[in-house]
């Protein structure tokens, strides 16, 4: 009886979704951007659920439980994906962009780590896991990635004091309007500091583009140093120091010469299929992602969403520069920022009056609004999935868990804007277009994230010796 | 949110995390885990999906035995033998 109408469930979703896609596509051919986004999101909400697929849950088990089953995941997402970035990009159709390069990304990550483990997932991991049902989740991104986030971009008054004077005159010489640029911290950080830093990609650089020219740039550079190596070095640290051991024992040998250590690696790689193979998935499908959206792009003569709203007649949807929040890719965070501020305006809270909104992202209709219907995707494919294997529970959060939720959101919300992006905008897509930004999110990321376990394992300890009789 | 660790008999017990997200399935498991003696028995339920790939993992690198695996609607019920 439960699977029959979790089957029902998982049907009407995605005959919902069909639906919505038609109504879209009747009132304007423009659509077919927005219901690409959507689609994208549906099969990357499937695929995170079937994989157990958390970028949270990769530093924190390796931490908390010795098990390197995510950590693994990702570093093969990541290889895949790579490659499938360097076809695109020597076609020529890349929406990929790299970010200001610098310290605020180590920084940045180290709080987003912190607030994905106290959450209980990343940004991604977050919305896959409302699909299951869990609302812990769906606080922390409600209050954190979506609120919390629009009003940490907005903000200015007493925070504006903690902007370097340095950083101030910098901004104020842009040349921006004046009621962008007056109040407001993020704004003086972006214009004062991050716009100042320089963006790289390895195959842009003067050694990579003069010695491998053409294409071979993008897959040596970007694909090749700048992911498959350094991700195999790490599967390999994974290997020696966390894996090895318990491998070596159930071996029942002390040594294991060079293709038995082989076979340990790949032990390691397949202990869970459904996660290493959902990162390959995720890898191809975050490819053909930038392929289709560039396609798009290409066939409609714009490089932003904006562009066809304004044709479709919605210039107040957009930024002043005429543009609306559209990666080009999987991305998360920003498009939640969006809607928080959708809603805070609504209570008539201003929030055009900064750059993030005014002047880079614009502030759709969420209808309108490409990369948040790509979220709404994510969390309504997940739910298909989980429907699909009973696995859907509706879970409300008591006692502790508001506090973790709700803490963990807004942390990880103060961690995805300084750095333009989450564990997917700033670590999983930089690194595998060739920025080496994105590993330094990442190392910010493993850095929180074993603070918070550090912190949760004390936490649990505590709580079992002093709540539970039997312990 | 309590969570709940009994004794069920000598040598087996109960921990019922259900209701919580992860890392705190797999943290509690390992905790109680930690406490058990060899040869005891834990009957692990969680309603968290993810946390069952983690203890999974967990019992193989830790050389701890799965007796059973069963799904009751959305619960997850895993037997481990320490």
């Amino acid at each position: 009886m439960e699977e029959k109408r979790n089957y029902i469930w998982a049907l009407g979703i995605t005959f919902f979704l069909i639906v919505i896609s038609f109504v879209y596509l009747q009132v304007n051919v423009f659509y077919v951007y927005l219901v690409a986004y959507i689609w994208f999101g549906f099969a990357y909400g499937m695929m995170l659920q079937y994989g157990r697929f958390c970028f949270a849950s990769a530093s924190r088990d390796l931490f908390a439980a010795g098990v390197p089953r995510m950590a693994v995941g990702v570093m093969i997402g990541l290889m895949f994906f790579s490659i499938m970035q360097a076809i695109i990009s020597s076609i020529g159709l890349s929406t990929f962009h790299p970010a200001p390069f610098g310290l605020h990304m180590l920084i940045s990550g180290i709080i987003f780590g912190l607030g994905m483990v106290l959450a209980g997932g990343c940004a991604s991991g977050s919305l896959y896991k409302i699909g299951e049902g869990n609302m812990t989740n769906f606080i922390a991104v409600i209050f954190g990635l979506c609120l919390g986030q629009a009003i940490f971009v907005d903000i200015g008054g007493i925070f504006d004091k903690l902007i370097p004077q340095a950083w101030e005159r910098s901004a104020l010489a842009k040349g921006l309007p004046e009621y962008i640029i007056k109040d407001g911290w993020f704004d003086k950080y972006l214009a004062g500091y991050v716009w100042n830093q320089p963006t790289i990609t390895l195959a842009e650089t003067k050694l990579i583009s003069s010695t491998f020219p053409g294409a071979w740039k993008y897959f040596i550079g970007n694909s090749l140093i700048n992911t498959i190596i350094p991700a195999t070095l790490l599967i390999l640290l994974i290997y020696f120091t966390v894996y090895r051991k318990s491998y070596i024992k159930k071996a029942g040998r002390p040594s294991l010469g060079f293709g038995g250590e082989l076979g340990g690696i790949w032990s390691m790689i397949t202990a869970s299929k459904r996660t290493s193979i959902m990162g390959v998935l995720i890898g191809i499908t975050a490819g053909l992602h930038i392929l289709a959206i560039g396609g798009l792009q290409r066939k409609f003569g714009v490089t932003n969403f904006g562009g066809l709203l304004q044709r479709m007649g919605y210039p107040q949807d957009t930024s002043l520069m005429g543009d609306v929040f559209d990666p080009g890719y999987w991305y998360i965070t920003s498009q939640e920022a969006q809607f928080g501020a959708w809603l805070l305006e609504k209570l008539g809270w201003d929030m055009h009056d900064n750059i993030f909104f005014g002047i880079n992202n614009g502030l759709p209709e969420p209808l309108r609004n490409p990369a948040l219907w790509m979220s709404i995707g994510i969390i309504l494919g997940a739910m298909v999935m989980a429907r699909l294997s009973n696995e859907f529970a509706l879970k409300w959060p008591k006692g502790e868990l508001w506090l973790w939720g709700l803490l963990g959101g807004l942390l990880m919300g103060f961690g995805s804007r300084p750095s333009l992006g989450c564990n997917i905008g700033a670590f999983f897509i930089r690194i595998a277009g060739g920025d080496p930004n994105g590993w330094l999110y990442g190392a910010g990321m493993v850095i929180g994230a074993f603070i918070a376990v550090k912190f949760f394992t004390w936490w649990t300890e505590r709580k079992m010796a002093k709540e539970l009789e039997s312990f | 949110m309590p969570v709940k660790f009994e004794k069920k008999s000598d040598g087996t017990y109960m921990l019922d995390v259900c209701g919580y997200v992860c890392p705190h399935p797999q943290l509690y498991t390992k905790k109680s885990l930690e406490k058990m003696q060899t040869g005891e028995i834990l009957e692990v339920i969680f309603d968290n999906p993810s946390s069952g790939e983690t203890i999974t993992q967990l019992c193989e690198a830790s050389g701890h035995e799965i007796l059973e695996k069963k799904k009751e609607g959305a619960k997850f019920i895993f037997k481990i033998k320490k």
